[in-house]
């Protein structure tokens, strides 16, 4: 059942072209992984589909509603839909459950009394319970970008976007943030993913996105895209990075 | 040819030393020279149009005579303009002697030298019409009731403190401008300045100022009396005060106060 | 390799040892010069011309003794105007500061205001503002107590102060970088929650050295309303000053003035030094 569908995305900055014409469905519990080189547009194609960043043309329909639409208040948008950034984001000034308690608490009006069981619960499922009251400046890389997922989390999105959410870390905490991926997958969330883990993405995701230039240049399913890949650029891609 | 000729004369004496019998040979800045300082601006009654070598106005009149009294003629006397803060701070003084309203006090007389008075000054009570219509009238317990302002740098502050003592603390400002602003905002009712100053300023500087009264000229405590301002030590004192002394002596000083001071009549006196 | 160093705490390294010399050494000749410079200025000092009258003008422990107690009386009115400006102006500076990082087009002659509103008052020196506000307004016929000079010389501090501040809050707010905007709106937050409780917070605590430098600033410019009425120290010392046709109460009241901002400006030192620290 496709559950967002774009269509001719196209955005610049100035005269640089980012994205060039993208199509793109995602399915109810599909997992979607953006390759290709840095500048190939996968972070910008994640804000744009976040409304984070203005389309300057092209359409994204979400149960058949466009989203993409100019003027669109985008707020309740971004509550359906969750994401995580590569340098993690938190708000330093905020310990790791407040963070987390923020926008349940000014966006959806509920109180801290009403969010703490189920944000602690959260906390539990990735290993971070002794976690909350520490500041962002006192967690590592890898309990930082855990704490960034929670806090997507806690607004209940129907689907995550996950910006190279890995790229930062040391390579020894990469682990743990891959497995909280695991775990998501596992309970079935809708995720897109931009990411350089090309092992991560050939062991779990449903489908690849080969991005070049600003265009999906190749579209398969992993086992397909990574061992038989139709285009040239995609074949230099990746032998260059596996 | 008579214009010329005047011309010259007049050049020769500027230039000219004094003769060498007189008393402040040798005595001033420049030799032949006779260098006074005023404030800036100086004020009316004091100095007419701030403008001292006109020689109108009591302290430009009194000036010259003075010089005059010494042996200098009025163009060997040569204008400077002085602040307090100038006329005090220690260093080489720009000036002979400063006349402008100093108020002789035994403090001020260890710094520098003044000499003898050569005025005595009434304080006056400086008000506005809608004050007196309030009620405001020349006696002490009246006064107390009203808000005071004063300019800091003259010795009013004293008197506003010890004699009158206000229910509430003055207000001081820093110069003779600011006091009558402060009156035109109401944000006082009365300010104490010298009776001749105070005429001026209820005449000139407001439009509905009222001099309610006077404190004499002559009380026994605290007299308010101007004198010259000279640096601490410096020999011309004697000179001045010689002059100053022949000049209250032939009435000459009385005949200026009476030409430039003359209204100061009239206004009723504070028990 | 260390070398041992018997009953005076743990051993220390041989570059520890190397720079404890050196460190020894910088220390005395800093002392050893600094004495040198303070000597010659005790003693070739005095040797001016002069240096009898300066030191009975400006150093005459006499009049210090006499006046310092009234001067620290009227310090006390300096204290309190301050007291009641800086939360004033810390308001005022932040409101100046969101109106000129209003975004919608509907409210632009909001940010307009705060352009000019800034540019203004940054523009102007102070003195003219105390006495335009102080003098004007009340001039206007506004009656007791309303137009007081502590409420109109106190309303020329604030709209002054809070242009600088204003300035310095935006800095702040513009430092935070744009990520954490982004991650606030990711998460569904409007502007102004956004602006309450992610930006602001950071960019206040982010400023606080340089508003601190500000409002050392401010302790001193208290003195500026003396212009229009207010006895406060800088009035009092001046009174003093033509009384006693003598400099000495300035100095007494620089002193009381530099009890206050030296440890003020040491500490917002700390708090800068502390915060690069933090960034690093």
């Amino acid at each position: 059942m496709v559950w967002l569908q774009a269509k001719g995305l196209r955005k610049s900055f100035g005269t640089n072209v980012v994205l060039d014409g993208i199509d793109l469905s995602i399915d109810r519990g599909e997992m979607v992984c953006l390759i290709g080189a840095s500048g190939s547009g996968k972070s910008t194609l994640l804000r744009c589909l976040n409304l984070l960043e203005p389309l300057d043309d092209g359409e994204i329909r979400l149960d058949s509603v466009d989203i993409a639409e100019p003027g669109l208040d985008p707020a309740p948008v971004r509550r359906r839909i969750g994401m995580v950034f590569q340098s993690y984001n938190l708000f330093p000034h905020m310990t790791a459950a407040e963070n987390v308690l923020l926008a349940p608490r000014r966006v959806k009006r509920m109180t801290r009394e009403t969010l703490l069981p189920e944000v602690t619960e959260l906390f539990r499922r990735f290993g971070l319970e002794d976690r909350m009251d520490h500041y962002p400046d006192q967690l590592s890389g890898g309990q930082q970008q855990r704490v960034a997922i929670v806090r997507a989390l806690a607004m209940k999105p129907e689907m995550m976007l996950f910006d190279e959410i890995t790229s930062a870390l040391d390579p020894e905490l990469v682990g743990e943030v891959l497995d909280v991926l695991r775990q998501l997958r596992a309970e079935g969330m809708t995720m897109v993913l931009a990411t350089h883990e090309m092992g991560f993405a050939r062991e779990l995701a449903d489908k690849i996105c080969f991005l070049d230039r600003g265009r999906i240049l190749e579209e398969a399913p992993p086992e397909v895209l990574f061992s038989a890949p139709k285009e040239e650029r995609t074949r230099a891609f990746l032998s260059r990075v596996l | 040819m008579r214009l010329l000729t005047s011309a010259m004369v007049l050049m020769m004496s500027a230039g000219g030393a004094l003769a060498q019998d007189s008393c402040a040979a040798g005595k001033t800045l420049e030799d032949g020279v006779l260098t006074i300082a005023t404030g800036n601006p100086a004020y009316y009654p004091w100095v007419m149009n701030d403008d001292p070598e006109s020689k109108e106005g009591f302290e430009a009149a009194v000036a010259y005579a003075v010089a005059g009294e010494m042996g200098f003629s009025d163009d060997q006397v040569t204008w400077v303009r002085s602040s307090f803060d100038e006329a005090i701070q220690p260093g080489v003084k720009n000036f002979d002697f400063n006349l402008q309203q100093y108020s002789i006090t035994p403090e001020r007389d260890e710094i520098v030298d003044f000499s003898a008075p050569y005025y005595s000054a009434a304080m006056a009570v400086l008000t506005t019409e809608p004050v007196a219509a309030g009620g405001a009238t020349p006696d002490l317990d009246s006064l107390a009731g009203l808000k005071w302002g004063g300019v800091a740098s003259h010795t009013s502050y004293g008197m506003i403190t010890g004699v009158i003592q206000p229910d509430s603390d003055p207000l001081l400002y820093g110069d003779n401008a600011d006091v009558t602003e402060a009156m035109k905002a109401r944000q006082i009712d009365a300010a104490l300045f010298d009776l001749p100053t105070a005429l001026f300023l209820a005449a000139v500087m407001l439009d509905d100022g009222v001099v309610l009264g006077q404190f004499p000229a002559d009380r026994s405590e605290n007299p308010d009396q101007f004198g010259m301002l000279f640096e601490e030590g410096n020999p011309l004192k004697d000179c001045v005060d010689a002059a100053l002394e022949s000049l209250k002596a032939s009435g000459r000083l009385a005949e200026i106060e009476a030409q430039w001071l003359a209204e100061a009549t009239g206004v009723p006196v504070i028990e | 390799m260390t070398f041992r160093n018997e009953g005076r705490g743990p051993a220390l390294t041989r570059r520890q040892a190397y720079e404890a010399r050196l460190r020894r050494r910088s220390n005395t000749i800093a002392a050893l010069s600094t004495l040198a410079v303070v000597v010659a200025i005790v003693l070739l000092v005095p040797l001016a011309p002069r240096w009898e009258a300066v030191k009975k003008s400006f150093f005459n422990w006499d009049v210090f003794a006499r006046t310092f107690p009234g001067l620290l009386e009227a310090f006390l009115l300096d204290v309190a105007i301050f007291a009641w400006s800086a939360p004033l102006i810390f308001g005022l500076g932040l409101v100046i500061a969101l109106m000129r990082d209003v975004r919608s087009p509907a409210l632009y002659p909001l940010r307009l205001f705060g352009i000019v509103y800034t540019d203004v008052f940054r523009g102007v020196p102070v003195i003219l503002v105390i006495y335009l506000v102080g003098f004007g307004i009340p001039g206007l016929g506004l009656p007791r107590p309303w137009n007081s000079p502590y409420i109109w010389g106190t309303v020329a501090l604030v709209l002054t102060y809070a242009a600088y501040v204003a300035e310095v809050f935006r800095t702040g707010i513009e430092s935070i970088h744009q990520s954490q905007r982004a991650a606030a709106s990711s998460l569904g937050l409007s502007e102004g929650d956004t602006m309450r409780y992610v930006i602001l917070p950071q960019a206040i605590r982010r400023v606080v050295p340089a508003n601190m430098n500000l409002f050392i600033a401010l302790q001193k410019d208290v003195a500026l309303l003396s212009f229009i009425g207010p006895v406060e120290i800088f009035r009092q010392a001046g009174v003093y000053k033509s009384l006693l046709a003598n400099f000495t109460p300035y100095v007494g009241a620089a002193l009381i003035f530099l009890a206050i901002t030296i440890p003020a400006t040491r500490y917002a030192d700390y708090l800068l030094a502390r915060q690069m620290k933090a960034r690093n």
